[in-house]
């Protein structure tokens, strides 16, 4: 525990020092969102209407963007050979990584999310269950993510090739996510989309690290 | 040669030990197997189509409701059931290919995506073109067409993976792995029209499950679906002999040089 707890700080304290990483994503995510307006036109109601599914999406999207690099600068200079001779097993290892890049890109995503929940005028009924679908899905997209990351290690085209992979296998996570949002905003409970949401990420969380784990001792061969 | 046909043999496993998979599981066996079934195989899928394509096209009797268009139906669900079975059978392969390393699994699933691929690709446009004079609109974003059309991205998915490797090993080590993660979709497929009845619109797809189709009906449909399967299993063994040979020529050229 001690270790995955170092090992995740060690991710961290890179990612800060580099310090792009986190604000780059909460940039793109806004930025992604505020296209959204210009594109459709600064109708309220429309914009009311889409702002659940927007912010979905271009969370989505931001967590992609890191995701490629997940795995690939400790590939390259070794320091991942060196975490699989470790006595933390793999499937541990991707799972701090997954946590790290969840911390990194994740958490600001929930900061940023109500701020654009406002701009696009979505009800503050919405706000709560937001900040909540956000909180029990984006740890799953960077879960999943992370099989796709560890998938194209020394790939050609590693990036391009990963939201191809991962995109797909997004769908559910956004299904729920968003219509948690409409079913409160619509006046319904929005606890059954919730539990779905925190079932994805309780099979995600066993499952991601069990396939990531197979995938980069594959690419480590 | 030698050094070529050692490096396409499986893992040495002790004979007697050996269940029936392992025995299969060699190449050059396999090449020769191949040989002898493929002229059958190919009779057989022409035979068995033409039947099919018969029954569904000529003999059938048009639906009350849908008239000609059903018959639309009679290449649709062969090709969905198609699509589904050749994901099972690549997730399979992938399984057994990870676990026994067997050359021939991953060759299999390599071989088997693009026929999978265009089987999904059919069912999504023969429903299309079903679902404009049935239901009035080409797409629905209903939950089996959606998880449908993830099933043909995942295909896609797998085919990129595979081949974006300089080692052909590693595409096919990544590729077995992403199979399994995304073999996670097909009871979602099968069951979506049961889960999502209420939220989505419901789906018109389930009259098939009961039993209320008629006879007439359903013999087209079953020797399609049976045509189907055949002409899987002989495009298989085609690109399955292609892709060993392809391995063998690159082999071959990699110790002469």
């Amino acid at each position: 525990m001690k270790r995955f707890v170092r090992l995740v700080g060690r991710d961290l304290m890179l990612a800060l020092r580099q310090g792009s990483d986190a604000t780059i994503a909460v940039m793109f995510f806004v930025l992604v969102v505020v296209l959204f307006p210009f594109g459709i036109g600064p109708e309220p109601n429309i914009l009311a209407r889409i702002a659940a599914g927007v912010i979905w999406v271009a969370a989505l999207l931001a967590s992609l963007l890191s995701l490629d690099r997940l795995f690939q600068a400790d590939f390259e200079d070794g320091s991942l050979e060196l975490m699989a001779l470790d006595s933390l097993p793999l499937e541990l290892v991707a799972l701090a990584k997954a946590t790290a890049h969840w911390l990194i890109t994740g958490v600001p995503l929930l900061v940023a999310a109500p701020l654009l929940a406002l701009l696009l005028g979505m009800s503050r009924d919405g706000f709560g269950v937001l900040e909540l679908t956000l909180l029990l899905g984006t740890p799953s997209l960077s879960l999943i993510g992370s099989i796709g990351a560890a998938l194209t290690l020394g790939a050609r085209r590693g990036g391009v090739l990963i939201s191809l992979l991962i995109l797909p296998l997004f769908i559910p996570v956004l299904i729920f996510g968003a219509a948690a949002i409409d079913s409160a905003l619509g006046g319904l409970s929005a606890r059954p989309h919730l539990l779905v949401l925190g079932a994805l990420l309780a099979a995600a969380l066993p499952m991601a690290a069990l396939a990531c784990a197979a995938a980069l001792r594959q690419a480590l061969e | 040669m030698a050094a070529v046909s050692l490096s396409l043999s499986p893992v040495p496993v002790h004979p007697k030990a050996a269940p029936v998979i392992h025995i299969f599981a060699n190449p050059a066996r396999f090449q020769r197997l191949a040989e002898k079934w493929l002229p059958w195989s190919i009779g057989l899928t022409l035979v068995t189509l033409f039947i099919g394509f018969t029954l569904a096209l000529v003999v059938s009797p048009p639906d009350y409701q849908q008239g000609e268009a059903v018959r639309i139906m009679y290449v649709h669900v062969p090709a969905a059931w198609m699509a589904m079975f050749v994901y099972v059978n690549m997730a399979i392969a992938a399984a057994v290919g990870l676990v026994w390393k067997h050359p021939l699994a991953d060759l299999f699933a390599k071989a088997a995506a693009p026929i999978g691929a265009g089987f999904t690709a059919i069912c999504l446009i023969t429903g299309s073109l079903w679902g404009e004079p049935m239901w009035g609109t080409w797409w629905v974003w209903d939950a089996r067409l959606t998880s449908v059309l993830i099933l043909f991205f995942l295909y896609l998915g797998y085919i990129a993976l595979v081949n974006a490797f300089d080692d052909a090993h590693r595409g096919a080590a990544a590729g077995n792995i992403l199979l399994l993660v995304g073999a996670v979709n097909i009871p979602i497929i099968k069951f979506s029209v049961d889960w999502w009845n209420t939220l989505h619109q419901p789906a018109s797809i389930s009259r098939l499950g009961a039993p209320t189709i008629d006879a007439s009906m359903l013999a087209p449909l079953l020797v399609m679906g049976l045509g189907f399967t055949l002409y899987f299993v002989t495009a298989v063994l085609i690109r399955l002999r292609g892709e060993i040979l392809a391995r063998k020529i690159r082999s071959a050229r990699f110790y002469e040089s």
